[in-house]
């Protein structure tokens, strides 16, 4: 660290910013550049750069420079029952900040029945008021009706959102059918939304609820066996599905198992437009500890979909997620004191859901993926924050080291090693899911907003300046695709004549209802006059007319072609 | 072709009596050459220079394979729509069944949402006891779910002899069942050691879709297909899987139609699922490309759900899955309707009844696509028309093969004959045959149901309401031996703790589900009921004996080994 220039220029100011021998590190490329900031921006990048005297100056070393990261996924100051999660959105950015994350995105949560448009100036107000660094929003979207719809409408257009999400689990609260999904796919396709989604059965883990809890388990361990990975894999399945039936784009948060990664890798081989995010969490621990003999150990494991008891499943999500078939990656923060976590000390279907992982989340996966040699570092930076920003519709403001770019930069060591601990974590929460671990590689530096906010070790972070990020509808990342197959999604009727045969008499008008007549003695035959059961067309004939049965005509190809006699394809 | 041994003037001459000689017998697992002697409908004796008595009828094979009756899983006969009935009722629709080599034939009992199962199986009973004129079983359709049809289940199942049972994924607010309904009916399902039967379609989506597809004005029956895509089936097949793992319940899904269906099937049979798959005659013989025939009755002649699929190379794909085991049983889900019954649905395709024929061309379409081409052998196609299914309802083996004390259910199977099908030469009374024009190789020579010839020398002699009604047992071996053992194993236990006797937060609402509460527009400078966080005494004492968890609260012991293991670094697996 040193000052360029005379030391009496008064206009030292930490707005302009220089960075001297980095690598830079982007996504496509790495390379060694000079970086130079003002007022929050990134304005030149090469070698022997021309600036302003007196500026600041970083040496970098040749360290890898990256852009910042950005936790797709955060729950700060979560509403829950009257009480509220304990990182609230200063600790929690600070936390954020404290790992390498310049940006979050949280989740506004309203609730059923509450309005969205409140729901998200309430959260504005709490964020503007205290986070540390800028954020964006997405709106869960809670239950459905014309209303709601409006209010999304509302929200895309004026308000910057553009990701919403529904749930398929939390029965009779927040989950919605499927014809609800369908509907709410089908809105956000025309308006250029991302549709995510919480996967997991609700219907059948309330089921599993009430058995695992008539078989008196009601600790902890019952939360991931009435949560099977299967039926998050199931949830998986089902939004894909409907989303590719609505050509929506997809993005499934909290991936937590190898089947419900495996679904969304198939699906992307078969052509789904789905983004898949593991969290923090599923990458660096497992579901093991939901049988500690420690209550409040075990219930600060509590987060749904659960961690897989399997362990080698945060291995094979890294494996993914470095191959390319997993996307992006949040930390899902959400944590609850053990008092809190102690509301379900009975029951543990009452216990607050939700883990800690925001700080942690790039050193953890810089040692499961970099270090290990799955990924290289320009994966790295596309998982942790080039990808998120594509989809949020941010990119290259953020997500990327570039002229013009948002100075969000993070120096980072790849040889430092940290264990993590509660005693030393930025989060309110009593436990870290990751205590003890060991982890290699760590920010040295961390620019938010062009601004020094980690140094030396030195947190220091500033409540309040983070700005809330809009973000447009219709990003390119995903919209491209989607709008190239509406185009050839155009479906057309069969011209054909009006049919005007003989139509038999029938009891219901409606939906292929059987009638309740089904006790009707079958003495009473419907009308089937088949002498005059031919019938003609109305319209032109066409070649294609074959008539009903056909006078000796043979098809000589079956439909169907012949079989083919040489593969067992 | 037969001849009666003996003197003529021997009185005794039945047709409870019969001889087949130098016939080359095929089972499921083997095919070997020997006589075979019934009598009173069953199978007596089986071997070469058998003493039989004199003046019993004999039908010299000439070393033609002789083979089990195939079974049809899957009929629906005389079906009751909207006030409308299936064109063949049960002397119809066995009679083609007959015609095709089948002797046996399972139907479905539909009740109407709001009746009893009961009063629905008897009415089923009725109608096929007059009528079929071979033997019979009945599956019933669960339309509905509450305490009285687990009752009426439990009645069927020790009572009556019924041991399989669909539920519906689709027919949205007709017959359809919740995904938490369908968990239940399942664990009824496992409890009484039935068969989970599934009609797999994603009835939410499906009603969707028809929605879009009349708004865009697609009335006709290529609408039905676009309205019902087979991701949509193959999404239904893979949640119902899931179920079926969940409660440890056998799964059956009906009408497998599409490549993706049965590759969910495939794979989960892979993972250990017990479950099993039931392509029909029509997706392993044609395809979906009719529904846009201009031709208005041609194209409404092939609905069906879930529909035929698009793809033309469906039908090859099905039977490869069929040949290599990945699908197990066949049936023909016969239920067509005539032209005029269809015209119900003329101006919108979702009201056309839904139905196509094949009970009669099952056995012939597999022998031609499955042995003909080499995909399977005599053994094999003897598996999917029948054995499997015998085994999977429990009729095995007395249905199903060909043994001493099995049924006298026989089929002279001549592999070179060749039959082009068409509506004109059909048994079934409807005007359409979907498969109009495909040559088969391979057809029925002689066909002897309970003992009796019913079809010679292409002369049928059936006797309407000669078919009995066969009762099948609960807990069939090859489905129940691998279930019971895993519900043996999948006992779970909590995890023995002391009680937690730390702080507890105070929640302001306490609904039966986890609810948040309805503050969430509260100011966030006023906190109500902010937790009680007393960090100061956030510690907290575990009263039970520990025997591991001795570790305190963010103790500085530091695990060496992460959870989960280290990254495995060599491999990307």
């Amino acid at each position: 660290m040193s000052y360029q220039g005379k030391k009496n220029i008064p206009k030292i100011t930490s707005d302009r910013l220089l960075i001297k021998g980095g690598r830079i590190v982007n996504d496509d490329q790495s390379f060694h550049a000079d970086i130079y900031m003002e007022d929050g921006l990134i304005k030149q990048i090469g070698d022997n750069l021309i600036v302003p005297g007196g500026v600041k100056t970083i040496e970098a070393n040749g360290k890898m420079v990256i852009p910042g990261g950005i936790d797709i996924h955060t729950h700060f100051q979560m509403p829950y029952r009257g009480t509220t999660t304990v990182d609230d959105f200063a600790q929690g950015s600070k936390a954020a900040l404290a790992g390498g994350t310049t940006m979050i995105v949280d989740h506004v949560m309203p609730e059923p029945g509450a309005s969205l448009i409140e729901a998200h100036d309430q959260w504005r107000q709490w964020a503007d008021e205290k986070a540390c660094c800028d954020y964006s929003l997405h709106v869960d979207i809670t239950h459905w009706n014309d209303s709601v719809k409006q209010e999304v409408d509302n929200l895309i257009k004026e308000k910057g959102v553009n990701s919403f999400q529904v749930y398929m689990a939390y029965k009779d609260y927040y989950q919605m059918s499927n014809s609800e999904l369908y509907e709410v796919f089908t809105f956000l396709a025309e308006r250029g939304g991302i549709a995510q989604v919480h996967a997991e059965n609700g219907e059948i883990i309330a089921e599993e609820q009430a058995r695992m809890l008539q078989m008196g388990i009601t600790g902890p361990e019952g939360h991931v066996l009435s949560r099977p990975e299967e039926l998050e894999a199931e949830a998986v399945f089902r939004a894909i599905t409907i989303a590719s039936q609505t050509n929506c784009p997809l993005y499934v948060t909290r991936v937590m198992s190898k089947s419900a990664a495996d679904i969304i890798s198939q699906a992307r081989k078969k052509g789904n437009v789905v983004f898949g995010e593991p969290i923090t969490a599923s990458l660096g621990t497992d579901g093991t500890h939901y049988w500690s003999k420690n209550w409040a150990k075990a219930a600060s494991f509590v987060t749904s979909p659960p961690l897989s008891p399997d362990p080698t499943t945060p291995d094979y999500l890294n494996t993914l997620l470095s191959s390319g078939d997993l996307s992006v990656t949040g930390s899902a923060h959400c944590t609850f004191s053990v008092a809190q976590k102690a509301i379900g000390k009975d029951d543990f279907t009452q216990i607050p859901e939700g883990v800690n992982g925001v700080e942690e989340r790039m050193a953890l996966i810089w040692d499961k993926a970099v270090t290990t040699g799955k990924m290289d570092e320009n994966m790295f930076v596309a998982v942790t924050s080039t990808n998120a920003a594509k989809i949020l519709n941010l990119y290259p403001r953020k997500g990327r080291i570039a002229v013009g770019s948002d100075a969000d930069l993070v120096i980072w060591d790849t040889d430092a090693i940290r264990t993590i601990t509660a005693k030393t974590h930025n989060s309110a929460a009593e436990y870290n899911i990751f205590e003890g671990v060991e982890l290699r590689g760590a920010p040295l530096v961390v620019i938010c907003q062009g601004k020094i906010v980690l140094e030396d070790g030195n947190l220091h972070a500033t409540s309040g300046v983070g700005r809330f990020i809009p973000c447009s509808p219709f990003p390119d990342f995903a919209y491209k695709r989607i709008k190239a197959r509406k185009q050839l999604a155009v479906l057309r009727a069969v011209p054909r004549g009006m049919y005007d045969g003989p139509v038999s008499e029938f009891s219901m008008s409606r939906g292929g209802t059987p009638s309740a007549s089904a006790r009707t003695s079958p003495t009473k035959q419907p009308v089937r006059n088949l002498h005059q059961s031919g019938f003609s067309l109305a319209g032109p004939p066409t070649p294609d007319d074959i008539p009903i049965r056909p006078a000796g005509r043979r098809i000589v190809v079956p439909p169907g072609g012949r079989s083919n006699i040489t593969s067992l394809s | 072709m037969s001849g009666y041994q003996g003197k003529k003037n021997i009185p005794r001459i039945t047709s409870d009596r019969l001889l087949i000689k130098g016939a080359k017998i095929v089972n499921d697992d083997q095919s070997f050459c020997a006589d075979i002697y019934m009598e009173d409908g069953v199978i007596k004796q089986i071997g070469e220079n058998l003493i039989v008595p004199g003046g019993v009828k004999t039908i010299d094979a000439h070393g033609r394979m002789l083979m089990p009756g195939g079974i049809d899983v899957h009929t629906r006969f005389q079906m009751p729509d909207r006030g409308m009935t299936a064109a063949d009722d049960f002397y119809q629709g066995t009679k083609a069944a007959l015609a095709g080599g089948t002797t046996m034939i399972i139907d479905h009992v539909l009740p109407e949402p709001g009746t009893s199962l009961m009063s629905a199986f008897e009415q089923w009973r009725e109608w096929a006891d007059s009528k079929s004129c071979c033997d019979y079983s009945l599956h019933i359709d669960i339309t509905e779910w509450h305490k009285g049809i687990q009752e009426e289940m439990e009645t069927l199942v020790k009572d009556h002899g019924v041991n399989s049972f669909l539920v519906y994924l689709a027919y949205k607010d007709i017959f359809q069942l919740t995904d938490a309904q369908v968990y239940e009916v399942f664990s009824v399902i496992r409890d009484l050691g039935a068969i989970a039967q599934v009609h797999a379609e994603n009835g939410d989506i499906v009603a969707e879709e028809q929605r879009r597809m009349l708004e865009q004005g697609i009335t006709g029956p290529e609408g039905h297909v676009l309205s019902r895509p087979e991701e949509v089936e193959a999404e239904a097949v893979n949640r119902s899987v899931t179920v079926a793992n969940q409660t440890n319940c056998p799964l059956y899904v009906t009408k497998v139609m599409s490549k993706s269906a049965a590759d969910v099937i495939a794979q989960a049979r892979k993972k250990g699922t017990v479950v099993y798959g039931e392509p029909i005659t029509a997706s392993l013989g044609t395809d979906g490309s009719h529904y846009w025939s201009k031709n208005w009755a041609k194209a409404a002649a092939y609905v069906t759900s879930p529909p035929l699929s698009p793809d033309p190379t469906t039908p090859d794909y099905l039977n490869s899955l069929l040949s290599c085991g990945d699908l197990q049983v066949t049936g023909s889900a016969h239920c067509p309707f005539n032209t005029a019954q269809r015209a119900v649905g003329k101006d919108d395709f979702s009201l056309i009844p839904e139905g196509v024929n094949g009970t009669e061309e099952r056995m012939s379409i597999i022998w031609d696509k499955c042995v003909v081409t080499g995909k399977m052998d005599e053994n094999q196609f003897v598996a999917v028309t029948s054995t499997n299914a015998a085994k999977i309802f429990n009729l095995y083996p007395r249905k199903g093969r060909i043994a001493v004390g099995s049924d006298a259910d026989l089929v002279l199977w001549d592999p070179d004959v060749t039959k082009i099908i068409s509506a004109k030469s059909h048994q079934s009374t409807v005007e359409y045959n979907i498969f109009e024009g495909t040559e088969v190789r391979g057809g029925p020579l002689v066909v002897i149901s309970q003992g009796k010839i019913v079809l010679e020398d292409g002369n049928l002699h059936v006797t309407e309401g000669s078919g009995r009604y066969v009762v099948r047992k609960p807990f069939p071996d090859y489905v129940y031996k691998r279930i019971k053992a895993r519900s043996r194993l999948a006992e779970l236990r909590g995890v023995p703790r002391g009680l937690y006797d730390g702080p507890v937060c105070e929640v302001s609402v306490t609904p039966k589900t986890m609810t948040p509460a309805s503050s969430a527009k509260t100011s966030p400078a006023k906190q109500p009921g902010q937790p009680i966080r007393n960090l100061h005494q956030s510690g907290f004492s575990l009263s039970g004996a520990q025997i591991d968890d001795n570790v305190p609260r963010r103790n500085t012991q530091r695990i060496v080994a992460p959870p989960g293991g280290r990254a495995n670094i060599t491999s990307l697996g």
